[in-house]
C-alpha cells in the first residue's frame, strides 16, 4: 500500500520550497480538468434553464449601446472622430471585447463567492474553480460570436490571415482579466469593498478604453489611454480580427509579458492565500 | 497492514481571532507574510487572538476510529478543518496518507435548477471522483437514495430529507482511505437511518477514521480511542470509555455552574454569615442554608423546592409552602436529614406559585456539600424540610 497520496501540513509558507510548489500547481491543474468541466456543464445548464431568451442576452447590451451611440453621434450630441470601421460594427466588435474582459475581471471574484459553502468545506483542487470561469468566459465569447460574425457579413468587413492571430490576442485580453481578478479574488473575499470597488472602477476604465471611440494619439488622454494595457489588447485584437495594420504592436508585446508573468503570480498568490481566506469564510 | 499510520498529528496549533475586522485584518497580513516567504511559526498570540487548538498529538491506523468530544466550540471542528488541508495549522505537522472522504456538508455544490442526474456528477466531481467512477456507481447512488424516479426531476423540487439522501448516498460512494465524520453518520427516517449506518459502518473497517459527536453512543460503538478537548486542548487522550468519562465528569461540573433566573420580583440572596451554614455532613444529619430575600410584592402559598443533585440528575429533594411578604427578609431551611451518600452534590433551589403551576425564582447550583464518612440507605428520595421565615418590611 505504497501508492497512497501523502499530504503534509506545515506552519511553514510554501514559497519556501518553490520546486514543490510549483509541483503541486501543475499536479493540481491536471487533476482539476475534469471536476473544472463538470462545474463548467452545470454552471452553464442552470444558466440557461431560467431563462426565455437564453443566448439573446449575450447581443442585448452591445446592440443597445451601439443603437444608443449611433444616435447621439448622428444627432451630433457627442462628437467621437472616424473610425477605421463603420462606427455600428466599431462599437459592438468592440464592446464584445471589452465585455468579454470585464467578465474575466469579476470571475475569479464570482467564483469565490459563489463557491463559498464548497470551499469552507471541500477540500478540491481550487484551480477547477478558476478553470471553470475560463471556459465560462470562452463560451460567452462563442455565443457572442453569433454576433461577431453577423457584423462581419453584414457590414461587409474585411478579412486577413491575420485573423489567424486574433484568438491568441483575445486569449492575452481575457488572461489579462484573469490576472487581475485572481490577484484580488483573496481580497475581494475577506473584504467586500473590492468586488464593489470594481465595478464602480470598470465603469471608468471603459472610457479610458478605446471602445466607444477610436484611440487618441495626442495629449494627456492619449497618454493614459496609451498606458492602459487593455487599450493594446483590445485594440490588436479587434484589427487582427477586421484585416487593419496592427498600431499598438509594442505596447500589445509589453502587455502580453505583463500578462503571462502576472497570471503565474496571481495563480501563486491565490493558492497560498486560499487557507487564510477560508479560516475567515465560515467564521 | 493495522500498523499502517494514516492520519498523523503532531503537536498542531491553531490561532483565531474573535472579532472579526481584527481578524480579517490579520487574514491580509498572514497571507502578506505568506507571499514573501516567511512562515508565521510563532507561538505568540496576537492581540485578540486566542488558542482555538493548541498542542494536539495523534495517530490514526486503518480500521482506527478515533472519537473527539468536548463541547461546542472546544476546537473539534477546526482540527477536522485542518485535517481535510482547508485551513493551515499554525504550529505543528500534520501528515495524511492516501484518499481523503468527509461526510460533512451532504449535498453542496447541488445547483438546485439542475436535475438530480447532473447533480450527482457535480457533486462526485467536487468530491473527487473522476466520472469513469461516477458511471460505474451511479446505479448505485440512485438505489441507495432510493430515488430512481426523481433522477430527471431539479434538486429544488426535492424535500431536505430526499437532498439529504442523495448527499448521503454520493459522499458514501467514494471509498476513502481517511473518512472524517462531523456529526454526520446517517441521515433521513428510521428506516433509511438503518441503511446509512449500515454503509457508514462498511467504510468504517477500510479506513482510518476520525469522528466528532455528542452521541455517547454511537462514540461507543464505532471509536476505539477518544479525544476529549477542552478549549483547545487535549484534556484526555485515552480509551473512549475513558474519554467519554472525563468529559461527562467535566460536563457535570459545568452543570454545577449556577444559573439565576429572578425576573417575576422575588429575588434570593445566601447568607453567608448565618453560622449553620456548613460543606461538609455526615449520612443522615441535619443540613441548614440561610438566605435573605427581597420581594417586590407578596407571594402566597408557594411551593419552595430544594434539590440535591449529582452528575446532573436529582436524588434527594424537600419541599414546604412558603409565603413571603413584599420586603426584605430572612429565610432558614432545615433539612431533617440528608441522606445521601458519601459524595459532593449540588444544591438548587425553586419557587413556584399558584399550586406549582408558576416558577417565580431559579437558583440552579448556588452551592455544593460533600458528604463524608459511613453510608448509610436513604430510605426516601424525600427528605423532611421545615422553613422558618422572618419579615423585615422596607
Amino acid at each position: 500500500m505504497n501508492d497512497l497520496s501523502v499530504r503534509v501540513y506545515t506552519p511553514e509558507s510554501k514559497l519556501k520550497n518553490p520546486r514543490v510548489l510549483f509541483q503541486s500547481m501543475w499536479h493540481d491543474l491536471l487533476e482539476s480538468r475534469e471536476l473544472a468541466w463538470r462545474l463548467l456543464v452545470r454552471d452553464i445548464s442552470a444558466q440557461y434553464r431560467q431563462s426565455i431568451l437564453g443566448i439573446v442576452w449575450a447581443f442585448i447590451p452591445p446592440a443597445f449601446l451601439a443603437a444608443g451611440l449611433l444616435m447621439a453621434r448622428s444627432a451630433n450630441v457627442i462628437n467621437i472622430g472616424e473610425t477605421d470601421l463603420p462606427y455600428a460594427a466599431y462599437v459592438m466588435l468592440s464592446m464584445v471585447l471589452w465585455q468579454t474582459f470585464t467578465e474575466s475581471l469579476m470571475a475569479p471574484i464570482t467564483a469565490l463567492q459563489q463557491s463559498k459553502a464548497m470551499l469552507a468545506k471541500i477540500n478540491f483542487p481550487r484551480e477547477a474553480l478558476i478553470l471553470a470561469k475560463v471556459g465560462e468566459v470562452l463560451f460567452n465569447f462563442t455565443i457572442k460570436l453569433i454576433l461577431v460574425i453577423g457584423l462581419f457579413v453584414w457590414f461587409q468587413l474585411n478579412i486577413g490571415w491575420t485573423i489567424l492571430l486574433a484568438p491568441f490576442a483575445l486569449l492575452t485580453l481575457i488572461a489579462f482579466g484573469f490576472f487581475l481578478g485572481a490577484l484580488l479574488a483573496p481580497l475581494g473575499a475577506l473584504y467586500n469593498d473590492i468586488s464593489k470597488g470594481l465595478t464602480v472602477i470598470t465603469g471608468f476604465w471603459l472610457f479610458l478604453t478605446p471602445v466607444v471611440y477610436p484611440p487618441p494619439t495626442a495629449g494627456i488622454f492619449g497618454l493614459i489611454v496609451n498606458l492602459n494595457p487593455v487599450t493594446h489588447l483590445l485594440v490588436t485584437t479587434r484589427e487582427l480580427a477586421t484585416a487593419v495594420p496592427v498600431s499598438h504592436l509594442t505596447g500589445f508585446l509589453v502587455s502580453m509579458l505583463i500578462t503571462w508573468t502576472g497570471l503565474l503570480l496571481a495563480w501563486v498568490t491565490l493558492r497560498i492565500a486560499m487557507p487564510f481566506v477560508i479560516e475567515r469564510m465560515s467564521a | 497492514m493495522s500498523d499502517e499510520i494514516l492520519i498523523d498529528v503532531e503537536n498542531v496549533s491553531k490561532k483565531f481571532c474573535r472579532n472579526l475586522k481584527r481578524s480579517l485584518w490579520y487574514g491580509v497580513k498572514d497571507i502578506g507574510r505568506e507571499l514573501i516567504g516567511r512562515s508565521c511559526q510563532s507561538g505568540d498570540l496576537r492581540e485578540g487572538e486566542f488558542w482555538a487548538v493548541k498542542d494536539v498529538s495523534f495517530q490514526v491506523r486503518r480500521g482506527e476510529c478515533l472519537g473527539l468530544i468536548g463541547r461546542n466550540g472546544a476546537g473539534k471542528t477546526t482540527l477536522l478543518r485542518m485535517l481535510n488541508g482547508l485551513i493551515k495549522p499554525d504550529q505543528g505537522k500534520i501528515t495524511m496518507r492516501g484518499r481523503v472522504g468527509a461526510l460533512i456538508a451532504l449535498g453542496a455544490g447541488f445547483n438546485p435548477v439542475l436535475t438530480g442526474r447532473e447533480n450527482i456528477y457535480a457533486a462526485g466531481a467536487v468530491l473527487g471522483l473522476t466520472t469513469r467512477e461516477i458511471d460505474t456507481k451511479y446505479n448505485d447512488i440512485v438505489e441507495f437514495a432510493e430515488m430512481e424516479e426523481f433522477m430527471e426531476t431539479p434538486v429544488q423540487n426535492y424535500s431536505s430529507g430526499m437532498q439529504m439522501r442523495l448527499g448521503f448516498a454520493v459522499a458514501t460512494a467514494l471509498e476513502p482511505d481517511i473518512l472524517i465524520l462531523d456529526e454526520v453518520l446517517a441521515v433521513g427516517d428510521a428506516s433509511f437511518r438503518q441503511k446509512s449506518l449500515h454503509r457508514v459502518s462498511g467504510l468504517l473497517s477500510k479506513a482510518g477514521v476520525v469522528f466528532v459527536s455528542h452521541n455517547a453512543s454511537d462514540l461507543l460503538r464505532i471509536c476505539s480511542q477518544g479525544i476529549f478537548l477542552e478549549n483547545g486542548h487535549v484534556k484526555s487522550f485515552d480509551k473512549i470509555e475513558k474519554s467519554l468519562h472525563h468529559y461527562n465528569e467535566a460536563a457535570q461540573f459545568e452543570t454545577n455552574k449556577q444559573v439565576r433566573i429572578f425576573r417575576d420580583g422575588l429575588f434570593f440572596k445566601r447568607n453567608k454569615k448565618c453560622s449553620l451554614n456548613k460543606k461538609i455532613y455526615r449520612f443522615g444529619e441535619k443540613l441548614h442554608l440561610a438566605f435573605t430575600y427581597k420581594a417586590e410584592q407578596d407571594f402566597y402559598e408557594c411551593l419552595l423546592v430544594l434539590t440535591f443533585s449529582k452528575k446532573g440528575s436529582y436524588v434527594l429533594q424537600s419541599y414546604e409552602f412558603v409565603s413571603f411578604k413584599k420586603g426584605i427578609g430572612n429565610l432558614l431551611l432545615e433539612i431533617g436529614r440528608v441522606d445521601l451518600s458519601s459524595g459532593s452534590y449540588g444544591l438548587s433551589l425553586t419557587v413556584m406559585e399558584d399550586r406549582g403551576k408558576k416558577t417565580v425564582a431559579t437558583w440552579l447550583g448556588f452551592d455544593e456539600i460533600k458528604v463524608s464518612g459511613k453510608d448509610g440507605y436513604g430510605i426516601s428520595n424525600q427528605a423532611p424540610m421545615s422553613i422558618e421565615i422572618t419579615n423585615e418590611n422596607f
